[in-house]
């Protein structure tokens, strides 16, 4: 069975239709890449499944149940979780009062003017573990906004842990990053994917990282589904070649 | 840590006003005075500061206070810490009904809706004749005495003073313990990033809400206390004139500090009163000392002092 189905699911912006209608599964435990060009709607994709609008058409179900009208924070309790294009943390505060806001939200603690001793203690566990899994445990009392770009996404990584993600969506989790980083990200990924069993779509435009780690691969083009298949097989079809590794190299 | 030291100086210098006050040729109403508006932005900095929402209309409630709390000396009971709790409440439910109202606005807009809703009271203030006074105010109440252990004590400037003070001292315990609590925190989750937050699971329209209704309560206890120390409500007590002098007195003292809106207050009341007392454009001088601070310190006085010890 699949965890997430999109059936004829489309988006229209106005005249422009950022994405036809295309379907699409995704089994529980995978680790799945999303690639195209720019303006092929990734993004678009990401913003129906998490609720960030409504799709034109079509039906996305998860886990079973119909999703396609629920809210951000309604499908955030049902376990879907995203990262941003653009990295979305609270810049002021420093990497524990983020990992706090997010232990308290994962708790259902948001409007309680005061908790025991033995909520806090709870909260202060999950913020460490947050702090051990993303391995940020020696930047803890860092500002975010004064961190590196890498480590702000690495933040926002981690903030979206608090929940334990049945479904994590990271949209371009290595944008902008150095070497280094993006080779600790790709680790961080493959260990949420490997060790604690989160399925996981992420957008990504370095082919090293997505034929390095995606179980599959799901190329959108033109916001219209262009082929889907194994590292193998996508890297072998020559519509893909054509329409997207083609126009890539030519970039280069 | 010099800090918890500098809050028992403050704490200590507050409790001595009655005694050093006129020896600098202060009064105590003037203290009190200070104190209440003090309160009165504490509350709105909840707001403002923590939670990102700019309130051009906190004045509302503050006047929601004062009426409450005259309308219930002169038709329910002579009771004080009854006419206090009638005005809290009264400005405190309205910021409940209003909060859903405002809570799903940004930016610009959700302080045109806080003025636009604040001038409603204003108005209503203002023709409601038989009940409010109309333009001229309510009159006709004063500070009764309050019964103590079977005795009914007068409460003089002093005695008021004393009584205002122990406000104040609760709603920044209550204000500090919010803070530290995961309400405080999702207030300024909600300030730094409501996408984020929202992504999260939170429902950040109602944290709004939250944070609007407890400034509302907390600045129609300050309005409460603001008639029973003038023994007299106006409509100008609603007005957007000093809906603007909250947000003016939380962004002069430092909206990142829970100290910034009393310091920001303390300063308005005393220029106010000296600067009044000169001239009648003492508004123009306000305005003056306000943009100075925006210039020279954007972060508030407080906010600076702060920055300078943290390097
Ligand atoms: N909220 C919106 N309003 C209007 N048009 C939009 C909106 N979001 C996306 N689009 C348009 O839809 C198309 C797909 O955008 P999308 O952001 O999904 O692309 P993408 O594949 O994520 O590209 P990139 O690799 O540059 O991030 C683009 O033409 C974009 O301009
Ligand atoms: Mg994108």
């Amino acid at each position: 069975m699949s965890l997430l189905k999109l059936e004829n699911v489309s988006r229209r912006f106005g005249a422009l239709q950022a994405l036809k209608p295309l379907s699409l599964s995704v089994a529980p435990g995978e680790l799945r890449a999303i690639i195209g060009p720019n303006g092929a709607g990734k993004t678009t994709l990401f913003n129906l499944i998490s609720g960030f609008f409504p799709p034109s058409s079509g039906t996305i179900s998860f886990a079973g149940e119909p999703i396609t009208a629920v809210t951000p924070s309604a499908l955030v309790r049902r376990g879907i979780i995203r990262t941003f294009q653009i990295t979305q943390v609270f810049l002021s505060l420093t990497v524990r009062e983020n990992f706090r806001v997010a232990a308290e939200a994962a708790l259902g603690l948001q409007l309680r003017p005061w908790i025991s001793r033995a909520t806090r203690a709870q909260v202060e566990a999950k913020v460490e573990e947050l702090a051990e899994m993303s391995r940020l445990g020696p930047k803890l009392d860092r500002t975010v906004g004064e961190m590196s770009h890498g480590d702000q996404r690495v933040v926002e990584v981690g903030i979206a842990l608090s929940r334990r993600p049945r479904l994590l969506l990271l949209d371009e989790p290595t944008a902008g990053m150095g070497d280094e980083e993006t080779s600790h990200m790709t680790d961080f990924i493959r260990r949420l994917n490997k060790d604690q069993g989160i399925t996981i779509l992420f957008v990504e435009h370095d082919m090293a990282i997505v034929f390095g780690i995606a179980d599959r691969i799901t190329v959108l083009d033109n916001g219209a589904l262009l082929a889907e298949g194994s590292a193998a097989e996508i890297s072998a079809n020559p519509r893909v070649q054509e329409a997207y590794l083609g126009a890539a190299e030519n970039a280069a | 840590m010099r800090r918890p030291l500098a809050a028992a100086c403050i704490w200590i210098a507050l409790l001595a006003v009655p005694f050093w006050l006129p020896l600098m040729g202060g009064y105590t109403d003037l203290a009190t005075r200070a104190l209440i508006y003090a309160i009165a932005a504490s509350g709105l900095n909840l707001l403002l500061g923590y939670t990102g929402g700019l309130s051009f209309g906190h004045a509302a409630y503050f006047g929601l206070g004062a009426y409450g709390a005259g309308l219930c000396l002169i038709h329910v009971a002579p009771s004080l810490p009854l006419a206090i709790l009638a005005g809290t409440v009264l400005g405190g439910i309205a910021g409940i009904l209003i909060g859903p109202l405002v809570m799903r606005r940004k930016g610009i807009y959700f302080s045109m809706i806080t003025i636009a809703f604040g001038q409603m009271f204003y108005f209503i203030a203002v023709r409601w004749n038989g009940l409010t006074g109309g333009e001229d105010g309510l009159t006709g109440f004063s500070r009764v005495p309050v019964q103590i252990g079977g005795h009914a004590v007068m409460l003089g400037p002093e005695r008021f003073y004393y009584l205002v003070l122990a406000v104040f001292a609760l709603v920044m315990a209550v204000i500090w313990q919010i803070l530290r609590s995961p309400l405080g925190h999702g207030f300024v989750a909600v300030r730094e990033n409501p996408t984020r937050l929202r992504f999260l699971g939170v429902a950040v329209e109602r944290q709004i809400w939250v944070a609007f209704a407890i400034s509302a309560f907390i600045a129609a206890l300050a309005g409460a206390l603001n008639a029973l120390l003038t023994g007299f409500a106006s409509p100008d007590n609603l007005g957007w004139q000093l809906s603007g002098s909250f947000v003016v007195i939380c962004v002069l003292g430092g909206m990142r500090s829970v100290w910034g809106p009393f310091l920001g207050a303390a300063i308005f009341i005393v220029a106010q009163d000296y600067l009044s007392s000169i001239t009648q454009n003492w508004m123009s001088f306000i305005g003056l000392i306000f943009i100075l601070a925006v210039l020279f310190f954007p972060q508030g006085l407080l906010g600076f002092s702060r920055l300078k010890a943290s390097r």
